[in-house]
């Protein structure tokens, strides 16, 4: 076939430069930037019309300016005499903590349940289906409404509490426990723990090289288990006890003294908690039926039984399907506590609501919110994408 | 090789033997289900004895005990609080739901006006189905209806202003409706979105393609209460003075662009699945980007992510719930505004109303995951490897 | 960023539905869609709640209605926005809604910083408690209260006021706090917090919603001032003396003794003080001088009523309430209600 005179050059150079791909990327591309900066000027200056109409200061001087409001769950001091920055530093901290401990009891919930369902038990596997079913169908809202409202609101007044074990009280003020008050000498026990912690962390090395030189294993878990209790006890011991209890009692409204945990925090933990803790299930699930069959034929074939099969072969294999889809549910819950402010408990968005209420600051305080909240995730995603690839397969 | 009579060599088969009755039983089975291994056993035993626990106080709260009529409070509450019930008495209020039912549907929509909501909702329901019945013919006019037709007309309907209908102001708007609004204009408006977003995010273009990823990554590394915050708070900020939006819109543009940063990506691992021939295929048969898309990848690509898809609505029907922190009322917001109607307010109503918005959350977010499954099922062109 | 520009087609296929153009000149926009667009509050018995038909009643819609009946000579050319505590401010701002007769407190920070104008004050209240007597018998006064659960509405100068008091008297105390009136409502209802909090008016109002009213005691103490009044946009002289000389005609024709039944009557009246109210002055022009009609007074006392009359019938012996005039009475009768001159 004669196909010499087809030439590149000729065919580019006759066709209009409209036609070249380049050409118009480039077009659409300049014309898209210039429409979102025409957009944005447009949105910028209406914006400071409308601040300097309203007389509103824009900036983050308000931060150091005296907060006057009081907060309910304090974990670092605060007063009224405070700042908004302090508030805010408040809120944040209480986000993190409902979704520390939500991301936790979610993820030991889940994984009861994901294993549930593949269990070889009926009665099991459609209980945890039930579960699953239900929680995953029905909005986060009203599982927090439903504890907060439906369980712990109908709960007895302060005095007629219910009594708990260990001198623990349930009232609708929320769970007193007693509290920790420790005394002289405590800090060797804190001491003790981290000593037990590195030693741990050295014989699991010890043990590693050991089993890989001669093939010898060596009880880890035990060990470990035995100095994390046994070198703090022995610390507990030696400096005498150093620990009394604040048992709490009936004051004049509430009971006084101990730990008071409150419902606006409970209600939000274990409704993220059993919410998230659904979605789980079902990626632990997929996890486990994503690892062939004859993984598990090759290693009964090796002689190593069912515990070891989980847990040797089967687990390390679906962890690696699990981690990536457990990263989005673990930021679906903490993204899911500004729910929070639905039942006021004073987390990042409450708390900022209320400033923004009392200053009028409302662009500054949305652009917290998404700084802190966009912080949040990437500081969860970076730490999974860390663990994913230390988890995932080394390929020799 | 030598001949053998192969006498013992069976020439015909036996008939399948009936399982030993050990096997076959329900004896058999609940052995085997249910008490395989003394961990089994003892899983069943306590499995059971949580049911026993739980279930019939239960039941007997929702069905048994359960006030079905009544007008006011006193007929949910005990005789301490002031009601006709005996002190031990803990039952569902079912009276509370019924007489508010309307009002968990509509809201505080006018009730002369009431007929244009019932009159859409056919409308919703008669289009629906014939749309998500496989077996009935004429898709494509019924598309047309649904996605082009049916908005205009619920629009005029719900809201009015022509042909002598009245006028409905949004804030009077509540219940299931505004859910199902809410919802409805969140999936017709994310799911194209999500596309374009999607293939920008694909996209040659650098300029494209940056602002496509910043938009996805921000939106979806917050909440949707700060973006609706956004909506409600600073939208009127970013408008010139006295332009104001309906705070009804508001929420929708708000839980729209939320959906459509969720749905980009579900799209994107429909997009990254196709394998590269295809686009190659595509490309050499001479076809511009936008007939690439149109009729080979997203085709392809679309039925892949199914299940994705409808998580992600479900997700948004779910998350509708949460404009009633921005003062709205959909149908848990209207069931928790209810709770403080001094008419009603006993110690189950709260209990009760939240029951009842859940089973019609759950119905509506079960039926459409069991839908997908079908779907899924019926669109399987049998490439799975 | 590509969010911005949704947001903008977006906006721009649905903008008719809701747009009006509010600018400089608040009473032509007025005059032009035909009736007055009031904030108010989502729903506070006596100041301004929905009724089951979503009608809208109380001190706070009277005074709206007085400023719709000043302009169009019809008490209905007014409409409502219910609007939290958060959005009122933003509201009012963005021109969303005209004025903002919603129980707000008059104080320096709004006057300035949040570009808001008040003058008139149709409520002049102040912070109190309420508690469950039932639960609680021997408390009295509100300084017993140290170590109580307080329920109080976020974001508010009630939120302020509480923390000052206790601070003030060494007392601790913990705070549950909320978004909405609702819920604050329905946490104090269900035992979640010890004592109740807001505008002393408010809790008469919110005592009557709870379930077993004459169970709870509204305390003596009264810990701030809340002067409740009209909120404006700043840049609008106009608009801002239509609404404050509103509610002054209102307290000016109860001194005088005009009322909605007698109104007719003192049209012919010879006292010119009445005569200047009622615009019947020979070349009196101060309705005009308003940008209104010279009977302006005569609409809004016809359709409204006088200070008195609305007070009496929203929040006085003519309501549930039966909250007395106190601190609302006329200056002439121990009271801080005061109308500067009209002439």
């Amino acid at each position: 076939m004669a196909s010499t005179d087809i030439s590149g050059d000729r065919g580019s150079a006759s066709a209009s430069w409209f036609y070249d791909p380049k050409v118009r990327g480039i077009v659409y591309q300049v014309l898209v930037f210039a429409g979102l900066v025409a957009l944005v000027w447009w949105i910028t200056s209406n914006t400071i019309e409308n601040l300097h109409r309203a007389n509103i200061a824009s900036g983050y001087d308000f931060l150091n300016s005296r907060a006057g409001f009081d907060i309910g769950q304090t974990p670092v001091d605060y007063t009224s005499d405070s700042t908004y920055g302090r508030a805010f530093i408040i809120g944040m901290i209480n986000t993190v903590i409902v979704a520390f401990a939500g991301v936790l009891t979610a993820t030991i919930v889940g994984f009861l349940v994901g294993l549930g369902r593949l269990s070889h038990n009926w009665l099991i596997r459609k209980i945890c289906m039930v579960y699953v079913e239900i929680f995953r169908n029905i909005p986060p809202l009203l599982v927090i409404f439903f504890w907060y409202f439906g369980v712990l609101s109908v709960l007895p007044q302060p005095r007629d509490s219910v009594d708990l074990p260990l001198g623990a009280f349930l009232n609708n003020r929320g769970i007193f426990l007693p509290r920790a008050v420790w005394g002289e000498g405590a800090g060797l026990i804190a001491i003790a723990i981290l000593v037990a912690i590195v030693a741990i962390f050295l014989v699991r090395r010890w043990a590693w090289q050991r089993q890989m030189a001669t093939g010898q294993p060596f009880p880890v878990l035990w060990t470990s288990v035995g100095l994390l209790i046994g070198l703090p006890l022995l610390a507990f011991i030696v400096t005498g006890f150093p620990l009394t209890w604040d048992i709490p009692e009936l004051g004049r409204f509430n009971l006084r003294g101990g730990l008071q945990v409150k419902p606006e925090f409970l209600s939000l933990y274990l409704a993220l908690s059993f919410y998230t803790a659904a979605f789980i299930a079902e990626i632990v699930r997929a996890g486990i039926l994503g690892v062939a069959k004859g993984q598990t034929e090759a290693s009964y074939a090796l002689g190593l039984r069912p515990g070891q099969t989980s847990r040797l072969v089967i687990v390390p294999q679906a962890m690696r399907i699990v981690i990536p889809p457990l990263t989005s549910q673990y930021l679906n819950l903490t993204k899911n506590s500004s729910l929070a402010i639905a039942i006021g408990y004073p987390d990042l968005v409450a708390v900022g609501g209320t400033v923004l209420n009392q200053t009028g600051q409302a662009i500054e305080v949305v652009v917290i919110w998404m700084v802190v909240y966009l912080g949040l995730s990437l500081g969860t995603s970076l730490f999974m994408n860390w663990f994913n690839a230390k988890m995932a397969l080394v390929e020799r | 090789m030598q001949e053998h009579d192969l006498s013992y060599v069976r020439m015909e088969m036996i008939n399948a033997q009936a399982a030993p009755v050990s096997e076959k039983s329900w004896g058999a089975w609940i052995r085997k289900n249910l008490f395989a291994s003394v961990t089994d056993s003892t899983m069943t035993l306590i499995a059971l004895a949580a049911i026993l626990y739980f279930l019939p106080p239960m039941l007997n709260w929702l069905f048994v005990s359960a006030q079905y009529t009544g007008t006011d409070r006193t007929f949910c509450a005990t005789e301490a609080q002031g009601g006709i019930q005996p002190n031990d008495w803990a039952g569902a209020c079912w009276a509370f739901v019924g007489s508010k039912f309307e009002q968990f549907l509509v809201g505080r929509y006018p009730i002369a006006e009431r007929w244009r909501v019932w009159v859409t909702g056919l409308a919703f329901f008669g289009l629906m189905i014939p749309m998500l019945t496989p077996s009935v013919p004429r898709k494509g006019l019924n598309a047309i209806l649904f996605f082009g037709v049916f908005p205009v007309f619920a629009f005029i309907m719900l809201y009015g202003g022509i042909f002598g209908l009245e006028v409905v102001e949004t804030p009077l708007w509540g219940g299931l409706m505004v859910t199902l609004v809410l919802s409805f204009v969140g999936i017709a408006v994310s799911l194209p979105f999500g596309i374009v977003l999607a293939l920008g995010r694909r996209s040659n273009m650098p300029v494209i393609k940056s602002l496509c990823i910043t938009f996805i990554e921000v939106v979806r590394g917050v909440p949707l209460v700060t973006v609706l915050f956004m909506a409600s708070v600073m939208l009127p900020l970013f408008l010139p003075q006295g332009v104001t939006f309906d705070k009804l819109l508001r929420a929708l543009i708000g839980v729209a662009l939320f959906a459509s940063a969720y749905m980009a990506e579900v799209v994107r691992g429909g997009l990254q699945a196709i394998p590269k021939g295809q686009y190659e295929g595509a490309d050499s048969l001479g076809l511009g980007y936008w007939q690439k898309m149109n009729l080979i990848i997203l085709p392809q690509a679309l039925k892949l992510v199914i299940p994705g898809i409808v998580n992600t609505f479900i997700g948004m029907f779910k998350d509708t719930s949460l404009v009633y922190i921005i003062g709205m009322f959909d149908l848990l917001g209207i069931v928790r505004l209810n709770f403080s109607d001094s008419t009603w307010a006993s110690a189950q109503t709260p209990a009760t109303g939240l029951v009842f918005a859940g089973f019609i959350f759950w119905i509506f977010c079960f039926g459409m995951s069991r839908y997908s499954i079908f779907m899924e099922r019926r669109l399987d062109t049998g490439h799975k490897r | 960023m590509k969010k911005q520009i949704l947001t903008g087609v977006f906006g721009a296929a649905m903008l008719t539905v809701a747009a009006s153009a509010a600018s400089a000149a608040t009473l032509d926009d007025v005059k032009a869609k035909g009736f007055v667009q009031c904030g108010v509050s989502t729903g506070l018995a006596g100041f301004s709640a929905p009724n089951d038909k979503g009608e809208w009643s109380g001190l706070d819609v009277d005074l709206c209605r007085a400023v719709a009946s000043a302009i169009f000579d019809d008490p209905n050319a007014a409409k409502f926005s219910p609007l939290s505590a958060k959005e009122r401010f933003t509201a009012l701002q963005s021109g969303e809604v005209d004025m903002l007769p919603r129980n707000t407190t008059w104080t320096i920070s709004r006057d300035t910083a949040l570009g808001l104008n008040f003058r008139a004050v149709n409520y002049y209240d102040g912070q109190g408690f309420m508690i469950n007597k039932k639960n609680l018998p021997d408390i009295t006064s509100a300084l017993q209260l140290s170590g109580a659960a307080v329920c109080v509405q976020a974001g508010t100068t009630t939120e302020l006021n509480l923390a000052d008091y206790f601070k003030a008297n060494n007392m601790q105390y913990n705070p549950v706090v909320f978004e909405k009136l609702e819920e604050v409502n329905a946490a104090y209802d269900s035992g979640r917090c010890d004592v109740y909090t807001t505008d002393q008016s408010g809790l008469y109002g919110i005592r009557l919603t709870l379930k077993n009213p004459d169970d709870h005691m509204v305390l003596p103490e009264i810990i701030s001032k809340e002067p409740l009044g009209p909120a404006v946009r700043q840049g609008d002289d106009q608009w801002f003396d239509i609404v404050s000389w509103t509610h002054f005609a209102m307290v000016a024709a109860e001194e005088l003794g005009v009322t909605s039944a007698n109104v007719e009557e003192m049209k012919s009246s010879a006292n010119p003080d009445i005569k200047r109210l009622l615009g019947t002055e020979e070349g009196g022009k101060l309705g005009e001088n308003l940008g209104l009609t010279n009977d302006w007074v005569v609409r809004i006392i016809k359709h409204v009523g006088n200070y008195g009359e609305a007070f009496e019938r929203n929040v006085g012996s003519g309501s549930n309430l039966k909250i007395s005039r106190g601190l609302n009475a006329l200056w002439t009768k121990g009271g801080l209600q005061y109308a500067p001159p009209i002439r």
